[in-house]
């Protein structure tokens, strides 16, 4: 093999680590832009059921298998839940969560990224999970949103006295 | 499409100069591949070894394999990235290059939709694996992996839900990383063994100094360039700037310029387009596959050895021949490549009577081979008369004939049996045979030119006799497009036969199976 093979296939090499090398790392991806932070909206939560439990009779219990005698009777299906986010007055995203499942028993969830100018925002949080009625939680907070934070806003009806919205930055 | 694989093979060609035919690495994508997934292996044990599966530990072990160990945990570390980044781009190559070759349909339809196959376990190996340093990178793949696969309809609750806060993320989940990404290599083994599977004699390893020339770029661009983490996951911040590695995060940057939706229809369509490939894209008729005549065979095996695709397999034989075997095509894997023609040793053009070989292409009988032969010969004039037989898969070889060149095109060198050059040079009929195929390393049907070139260096049966003197053959691997390199052997082999004497050898008679 003579010296000008050799100096050929360095270059091939060369051009093949330099591919992988730029590549590898490069061109940088903006994934946000740097005068921005993002809001995520995301939670589960099972609404009320449609109709209202009722209380069995003794023949209805007696009519039923051992080890299926419950008292309470209530229907399956649960509402929609229905979620609004405002910022500064206006609208961001409504949405109505149809219950999953196939008896539309189970909890509703949302994930929902939303890009939004880094600053003082005023947000407002609804949520509905009944079939009639106004919202049932409603939340309201002044947030300083600094550039390339996350500000997450989760609902937890369990907590004990305090279930509802939380905001966490 | 001729054009598109002539101009490919231009590119091809390129590296020749510098590389030579046998050591040219588009010839041997395949065999690279193996050989940086095993660097891939062996640097990514050493990082294990030092690697804790905790959602701070992850992070600092890494940082300390790059920077408190430089020169050899930086180093293995920037191996474990570049060799996956070179899997990529070889495995990407190897596709191309098999779809613009034609290399996919008929009885190739099962290794190109394993290879589609392992396209998803390398990307989900090597995704993976990025989410295992736990830096603001892999937050960003972890968070992107998980909003796009939210969008189907599969999950009771959002699997990105599981990234909101920095407390979501424990050490089981690390754990449970480290363990998919040695599971889903050992997965990819395993895929890339079925891959090769219907190859006889697979290239699994690359020739010698082509891996070396690989892991030397490889460590050099790991000296030059190590591979560094960004900053620690902070699930309360959005990574904004990435030094994304493109080779396997491309696709990212679509989640969100298009919608997790496109992308999945983007990656979905494409991986079902190539799946189906093979059908879509499949030439119309079929050439007849190899034909096995009992009467003529022996059970001595060889077609079973040299067939590429192990398309033939041998079964005890039943018909009260004094024969244990019986070789049996399986016409979905036969290539008719003829491979097997040349292999057998009833395939004897000085038989005078019934030339039949034990195993013959019913549409290229060597009987007619023959009878092709003798008229070409007997046209040939002039000083320095030539017999070629080419391929035609190569550079066709018809385009050299003149009065004192005859030419004969075959389906794969790898069908001519050496007794045809023997034949050929007999009684003086021709001064010289010139055996042309396909690019060294690169046969269309793999095996043909190995089988050759060790058939007539007496290395493999059947032998080229002895009495051929080697000055008056000539062996030439051009590709379509390489007329000069065809002529040039041509030219070569005129001017050394112009300085022998006339007369080759003489026929001695008529030969008859060994084995009879």
């Amino acid at each position: 093999m003579k010296p000008l093979n050799y100096l050929g296939q360095g270059v091939a090499y060369a051009l093949f680590a330099v591919v992988l090398g730029y590549f590898s790392t490069s061109p940088e991806y903006e994934h946000m832009p740097p005068d921005q932070a993002l809001v995520k909206l995301s939670f589960s939560h099972a609404a009320q059921r449609k109709g209202a439990c009722r209380e069995r009779t003794d023949e209805e219990l007696a009519k039923l298998k051992p080890n299926m005698r419950i008292r309470k009777d209530c229907p399956r299906e649960r509402a929609n839940v229905v979620v609004e986010l405002e910022m500064d007055g206006k609208q961001m995203y409504h949405v109505e969560l149809p219950p999953p499942g196939l008896a539309h028993d189970g909890a509703a969830s949302i994930y929902r990224r939303m890009p939004v100018p880094a600053g003082t925002h005023r947000f407002v949080v609804r949520l509905k999970d009944k079939v009639d009625g106004d919202f049932d939680f409603v939340h309201e907070e002044n947030v300083d949103l600094v550039a390339g934070r996350a500000l997450v806003i989760d609902f937890k009806a369990d907590v004990p006295g305090a279930p509802g919205f939380m905001f966490k930055k | 499409m001729k054009s598109l694989q002539n101009s490919w093979r231009r590119l091809e060609n390129l590296f020749n100069p510098a590389f030579g035919q046998a050591l040219n690495p588009w010839y041997h994508l395949g065999a690279i591949i193996y050989f940086l997934f095993w660097v891939v292996v062996v640097s990514g044990i050493y990082l294990y070894i030092f690697y804790r599966t905790g959602v701070n530990e992850a992070y600092q072990t890494v940082e300390s394999l790059t920077h408190d160990q430089p020169y050899v945990g930086g180093v293995m570390r920037s191996l474990h990235r570049y060799a996956s980044d070179g899997i990529v781009v070889a495995m990407l190559l190897h596709m191309l290059r098999s779809f613009i070759y034609g290399r996919f349909h008929g009885f190739r339809w099962f290794s190109w939709v394993t290879g589609v196959l392992l396209i998803w376990l390398v990307y989900i190996s090597g995704i993976n694996g990025y989410w295992m340093v736990w830096d603001r990178l892999a937050q960003f793949v972890a968070v992107a992996t998980t909003e796009w696969f939210d969008w189907l309809p599969l999950f009771s609750q959002p699997l990105a839900r599981n990234f909101l806060a920095q407390g979501n993320v424990s050490d089981r989940f690390i754990n449970m990383l480290s363990f998919i990404h040695i599971f889903i290599p050992l997965l990819m083994l395993l895929f890339m063994w079925v891959h090769t599977k219907r190859m006889n004699n697979a290239e699994t390893y690359p020739p010698q100094s082509l891996a070396a020339g690989t892991l030397l770029a490889l460590l050099a661009l790991s000296l030059v360039k190590p591979a560094l983490s960004h900053a620690q996951a902070d699930l309360a911040l959005v990574p904004a700037a990435l030094r994304l590695d493109w080779f396997y995060l491309a696709p990212y940057p679509l989640i969100y310029a298009w919608s997790p939706g496109a992308v999945w229809a983007l990656v979905g369509g494409f991986t079902m387009l190539l799946l189906a490939v093979p059908w879509l894209l499949k030439p119309r008729g079929r050439v007849p596959v190899a034909e096995v005549h009992p009467d003529n065979c022996n059970g001595c095996e060889r077609c079973f050895k040299d067939c590429p695709y192990s398309a033939i397999l041998m079964r005890s034989r039943q018909d009260g021949r004094p024969y244990a075997l019986l070789p049996v095509v399986d016409p979905k894997l036969c290539a008719s490549c003829g491979i097997c023609v040349g292999a057998c040793p009833s395939s004897m053009p000085f038989r005078r009577h019934g030339m039949v070989s034990g195993i013959e292409l019913p549409d290229k009988l060597l009987l007619a081979l023959r009878a092709d032969t003798d008229h070409a010969l007997d046209g040939l004039r002039g000083k320095a008369r030539v017999m070629v037989f080419g391929c035609d898969c190569a550079y066709d070889v018809r385009a050299l004939q003149s009065e004192e060149v005859a030419a004969l095109s075959l389906p794969c060198i790898g069908m001519l049996p050496p007794a045809f050059i023997d034949y050929a040079l007999r009684d003086s009929r021709a001064d010289g045979v010139l055996i042309a195929g396909c690019r060294e390393c690169d046969c269309q049907y793999r095996l043909g030119i190995r089988w050759t070139e060790q058939r007539l260096a007496r290395e493999r049966e059947p032998r080229l006799r002895q009495r051929v003197p080697a000055q008056r053959v000539e062996t030439c691997w051009a590709g379509p497009p390489d007329e000069k390199l065809a002529r040039a052997a041509l030219s070569a082999l005129q001017a050394r036969i112009a300085q022998l004497p006339r007369a080759a050898f003489e026929d001695d008679g008529e030969l008859e199976l060994e084995h009879r």
